[in-house]
């Protein structure tokens, strides 16, 4: 008598959130419609539209507009400056990243607030601050030009500029996660007398591994696709300082849209992938850690 | 107290040294250019700058624009996150996913995306021209770009909230006589309220500095949709070094209140997390 009283209550108690929290059907659809609606048209018309204007001309002048040397060469400099500035990024997050999250020290708070920096800084002024020290008019104009270095309107700023608008993606992931892991393994491997790079490899590196391929896609991402920081150091020549978003703009302002659509479609085919990539590494990352 | 609290870890130092190098050489460094620079040019010449009619319009589209445009994200993210995270549909996962779109779609292709779409002949413009309403080429349009950019960042910071929110706050409201309208004003709603605040700075200040998805739809007319980023590129395009510089250090200035601000509220929303 007395389990099956308390078996009732418990199914009412059970029961009882499910009703209190669900919304009548009718406010539940309109706010799914609404929200969809809203993605829809913020989000899934934008991408669609893409696509669909670099086939208006159909599928050979969307081929012949990509295969173009200009294009190509566009590709080329994106990947150059993607393939630089994110393993050095990768490098400084792992680095910043240890630093921070395995040790106790002062000032620590300071060190995460400066790395995010980047992340606050307009594309514009991120471009600039280049020009002011590299420029012909900045600090080290002077003896750059004398030595007959370039470094504005070439390819190393649209490097630096790419460096300085991803600088933060790898640490940011990092941080905390590593917070979370603790030192215990680490602790654990060097009194069992690994050496300091045997635990690094073998211990800390696995238990960051997804967490770090994670910021490598979103870093990959933005320097593959940043435009205002490259487009003030770049100088714009075609088929020389012209990275893949720049092209689009060129292209645009030349009133050659399907053929600035068909750049722009290859860069929503990265955005893509990047989404389905953080889908995946997400739930890869929340399965390491449970 | 020590500088460091000792520990048997190895690598402090190098990792700490590189760090702070790196940091210097590709960021700190650079950025203190801006304000060097301007220390190098006379305050009345800094001052005609950055008070030139034409500079103060562009301070009022990107400040109004940007509120205008967090506003929307603020409304239409809350919904969009609620919906994700209290509501069971097909395609979920898709939504969810796709709310991430303007993190990772560049920001040119944004731009001329959003413009074909809301020119006078555009998907959605040619429904809108018949009602009077222009959106590409006009302050209208800045707003569109700014909300598209700052969307995620609602969604991103109230969805965790939300999913954490525990529902015995919400049964006792109820078991206590409230109805659904009241949970959700008096329980709900100040539950998500500093992460709805969080989501408003962060879609605030990235849309202060954006440059890319804007300045195709905006049209960028003198005086009345130039806004302030654009202002400096044109500077620097006419070699106008130190009105640029003037302009970005105004620009830094408020990009660095708002880092500030934003980590003071991350830091209270985080904390409301774990009490609440």
């Amino acid at each position: 008598m007395a389990t099956a009283a308390f078996e009732l209550a418990q199914k009412r108690t059970s029961a009882v959130p499910r009703s209190i929290r669900r919304d009548p059907p009718l406010v539940r659809w309109g706010l799914t419609a609404l929200a969809l609606l809203a993605l829809g048209m913020f989000i899934v018309l934008p991408l669609v539209t893409v696509f669909v204007q670099a086939l208006a001309k159909g599928v050979p002048a969307y081929l012949a507009a990509i295969r173009e040397p200009d294009t190509l060469s566009a590709i080329r400099l994106s990947l150059l400056a993607a393939g630089i500035s994110v393993p050095l990024n990768v490098v400084f997050g792992i680095a910043a990243a240890w630093a921070v999250t395995k040790f106790q020290f002062r000032g620590k708070n300071v060190l995460v607030t400066l790395i995010d920096i980047p992340f606050a800084v307009s594309p514009v002024v991120s471009g600039l601050i280049y020009v002011l020290v590299f420029g012909a008019q900045g600090w080290l104009g002077q003896w750059l030009g004398d030595h007959d270095i370039r470094i504005i309107f070439a390819v190393p700023g649209i490097i630096l500029a790419t460096t300085f608008v991803t600088f933060p993606f790898v640490a940011r992931e990092l941080i905390p996660l590593m917070q979370s892991q603790g030192t215990d393994e680490e602790e654990a491997a060097l009194t069992l007398g690994a050496s300091g790079w045997q635990m690094f490899f073998r211990i800390t590196l696995p238990n960051i591994r997804w967490g770090l391929l994670y910021g490598v896609v979103l870093c990959t991402a933005r320097a593959l696709g940043e435009f205002g920081a490259v487009s003030v150091v770049s100088g714009h020549i075609r088929g020389q300082t012209n990275t893949l978003p720049l092209h689009v703009e060129i292209l645009y302002n030349e009133y050659n849209y399907s053929g600035a659509f068909a750049v722009a479609s290859l860069l929503s085919v990265i955005a893509v992938l990047t989404l389905a990539l953080k889908k995946f590494l997400h739930w890869k990352t929340k399965e390491g850690a449970t | 107290m020590p500088f460091k609290k000792p520990s048997i870890l190895p690598g402090f130092w190098p990792a700490l040294s590189y760090t702070i190098l790196y940091l210097s050489l590709i960021v700190l460094i650079p950025l203190s250019a801006v304000f060097l620079k301007s220390l190098t040019t006379s305050w009345s010449h800094l001052w005609k700058v950055v008070s030139s009619p034409e500079v103060v319009a562009s301070y009022r589209l990107s400040f109004g624009a940007s509120l205008v445009a967090g506003m929307i994200s603020v409304v239409i993210g809350f919904l969009v996150a609620w919906v994700l995270v209290r509501y069971q549909f097909p395609g979920k996962a898709l939504a969810d996913a796709l709310v991430d779109l303007p993190f990772a779609l560049p920001t040119a292709v944004a731009g001329i995306a959003l413009t074909s779409l809301y020119t006078e002949n555009g998907w959605l413009g040619r429904y809108l021209a018949p009602l009077g309403i222009k959106v590409a080429f006009t302050p209208l349009g800045v707003i569109v770009a700014l909300t598209f950019i700052g969307l995620p960042f609602v969604v991103r910071s109230v969805q965790p909230v939300l999913a954490d929110a525990d529902a015995e706050l919400e049964e006792a409201a109820s078991s206590l006589g409230a109805n659904r309208w009241q949970v959700f004003r008096l329980v709900i709603f100040p539950l998500v309220r500093p992460a709805l605040l969080t989501g408003f700075a962060l879609a605030f200040a990235r849309a202060l500095g954006e440059y890319g998805s804007v300045i195709f739809i905006a049209g960028n007319m003198p005086m009345k949709t130039e806004i302030t980023p654009l202002l400096i590129v044109t500077k620097l395009e006419q070699y106008d070094y130190a009105g640029a510089t003037a302009i970005a250090a105004v620009m830094l200035t408020a990009s660095f209140l708002m880092l500030l601000g934003i980590n003071a509220l991350e830091r209270r929303t985080r904390k409301f997390m774990v009490t609440g």
